[in-house]
């Protein structure tokens, strides 16, 4: 599990990892609905994250804990 | 046009990495690449933020060095107390050029060096009882300082003493914040951890002080973030700010104090220079107390125009008024400076080797004057540095990675260029070959380079270098004869 930010951009959602500085636009987030948000997160960098579906929070940028899916990219 | 085309630059990359063995080789390709505007992301080209390669000479400085140097020490009101061995505070002092206004040893104290000298003692017993006792001589000598920072240096990780628990202690007694900073040099592969750790020590210690209390806001608050005052920078930046009707309520932290930096919280938007070495901080303000960040660049007439119009898309007429009627005042003044020296610099080639925000930023700066960036490179960007840069340089130029000293010889060699802009550590070698050369991290004892006056400086200073007719008089002393070298010696 690592912490990561996600905050919104004029090109959509960014994902950021500070343990490794790490910034990378999301292509796509599996549930992005009012009651239902998050999901697996398909980054730019040909990585993926997942994070618990969870609310749609009411403000971003948010820190949350994420799970790495697939092998580690860098 | 490129000084190469692309296949020239490939080349050229390919011939440089032909002497380094195989798993050097390797590893090296991977942080060199020519540049292609059309890419999104610099992944799939460029590495970067890895350990340097052993063996091979690095340009880069330590955590402690982008901790204390870069982000801490410039924080005029506070003391920051290199931690260890007397050495790395003593070598590294002064040199970054923060100005500041204050009487130093009274109520400022950048340019002193304040340490816990280590000796071999200290290493057996431990450090904690003499840091102890150095801060209570700190406030004996010094009532007026505000607050003190702790910037670890190698031993103290080493020998695991507990900052932490004296710094909590010391802030109880003296009734100031005491911040330890574990920055030391050994952590992460360059300068730009210490950013980082250094980042996260003011958003732990520092931030959230005055949350709660009572500040008298404007709707047009705005604090400078990552700017060090090189030169006066934060200065020529901070005049057009208040020139379009802005409240600059912090400088981050060049000429910056403590109670700036508390007061950040309470801005409406962040300015963030140097992305590098404060964007955790801006990051964390947005997260905590919603407060947007904005990156600009005041490098040019042409960047200072979009940024300053950039900025005050943020606010109501009166400021997006206040930003035209700022660039329309110094439009003139810009005119004549480039008219005056665009004729003598323009087509000229500058290659670039520097790190923090100047690889990309500058780029604008010698566009305007009609002058070519042909290669650039971080000592310790990441790859959002990149991604950053590749949309600013031309097609087909050169990016190089944490460059070695054989590499930057060798691309200088073979591109040939008109002005070179990088370090003290690059300086007199590119001296010695007959290169125009300009000391870029702090502009060379000149400055400043932000804003529309320092772009005036910057003009006079690049022609002053590129058209000084000495270069021509020089011979590298590897390349005379041997012959004369004999006589020489005898
Ligand atoms: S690497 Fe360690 S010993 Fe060297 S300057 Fe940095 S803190 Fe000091």
């Amino acid at each position: 599990m690592a912490n990561i930010m996600i905050r919104s951009s004029d090109k959509g959602y960014v994902f950021y990892l500070p343990k490794r500085d790490l910034e990378a636009s999301i292509e796509s987030i599996e549930f992005d609905t009012p009651e239902k948000w998050g999901g697996e997160l398909k980054l730019d960098n040909g990585g993926s994250y997942y994070i618990e579906p969870q609310v749609k929070p009411a403000r971003l940028p948010i820190s949350l804990r994420a799970r790495r899916l697939g092998a580690v990219e860098d | 046009m490129a000084a190469l085309t692309r296949e020239e630059t490939e080349a050229l990359i390919q011939e440089v990495l032909e002497v380094y063995p195989d798993k050097a080789k390797k590893d090296r390709a991977k942080h060199l690449m020519v540049n292609d505007k059309e890419l999104e992301s610099s992944k799939k080209c460029i590495t970067s933020n890895r350990k340097s390669l052993p063996g091979v000479m690095t340009m880069r400085g330590c955590a402690y060095a982008g901790s204390k140097g870069v982000v801490w020490g410039p924080i005029k009101d506070m003391i920051s107390i290199s931690h260890g061995p007397i050495g790395c505070g003593q070598y590294a002092r002064g040199g970054r050029r923060n100005y500041y206004v204050g009487t130093t040893g009274v109520d400022t104290f950048c340019e002193m060096n304040f340490t816990s000298d280590f000796q071999e003692k200290d290493i057996v017993f431990g450090g904690d009882k003499k840091l102890a006792k150095l801060i209570n001589e700190i406030e004996l000598l010094f009532p007026l300082n505000k607050g003190i920072s702790i910037q670890s240096e190698c031993p103290v990780g080493l020998i695991g003493d507990d900052i932490e628990a004296v710094a909590k202690k010391a802030a109880a007694q003296i009734n100031k914040p005491v911040v330890p900073v574990r920055c030391e040099g050994f952590r992460g592969v360059s300068q730009s951890l210490g950013h980082h750790i250094a980042n996260d020590s003011v958003r732990d210690w520092i931030i959230s002080n005055r949350d709660g209390q009572a500040f008298e806001k404007t709707p047009y608050d705005v604090a400078i973030l990552g700017d060090y005052n090189i030169g006066g920078d934060a200065w020529a930046s901070r005049i057009l700010l208040e020139e379009m009707g802005l409240r600059v309520v912090a400088q981050w932290s060049g000429d910056g104090t403590l109670a700036e930096m508390e007061n950040t919280p309470n801005v409406k938007l962040n300015l963030l220079h140097c992305y590098r070495s404060m964007n955790y901080i801006s990051r964390h303000m947005e997260e905590k107390y919603g407060i947007p960040w904005l990156e600009y660049n005041f490098f040019g007439p042409t960047k200072i125009a979009e940024s300053l119009r950039k900025i005050a898309s943020y606010f109501d007429d009166r400021i997006k008024e206040g930003a035209e009627r700022v660039i329309e005042k110094y439009t003139p003044a810009m005119n004549e400076v480039i008219a005056k020296f665009k004729p003598r610099l323009k087509g000229k080639k500058v290659m670039l080797y520097v790190g923090g925000l100047r690889p990309r930023h500058v780029v604008g700066a010698y566009e305007d004057l009609g002058m070519e960036v042909v290669g650039t490179g971080y000592e310790f960007a990441h790859n959002d540095d990149y991604d950053r840069t590749i949309k600013d340089m031309g097609e087909a130029t050169l990016i190089y990675d944490d460059a070695t000293g054989h590499e930057l010889d060798e691309f200088v060699k073979a591109m040939k260029p008109d002005l070179i802009g990088s370090g003290i550590k690059e300086k007199y070698v590119f001296h010695k070959m007959g290169f125009p050369f300009r000391q870029m991290h702090s502009w060379d004892y000149s400055g400043p380079y932000h804003g529309y006056d320092g772009f005036a400086v910057f003009a006079k200073d690049m022609d002053l270098t590129l058209n000084n007719p000495c270069w021509k008089l020089i011979q590298a002393p590897w390349t005379k004869p041997a012959v004369e070298a004999v006589q020489e010696a005898a």
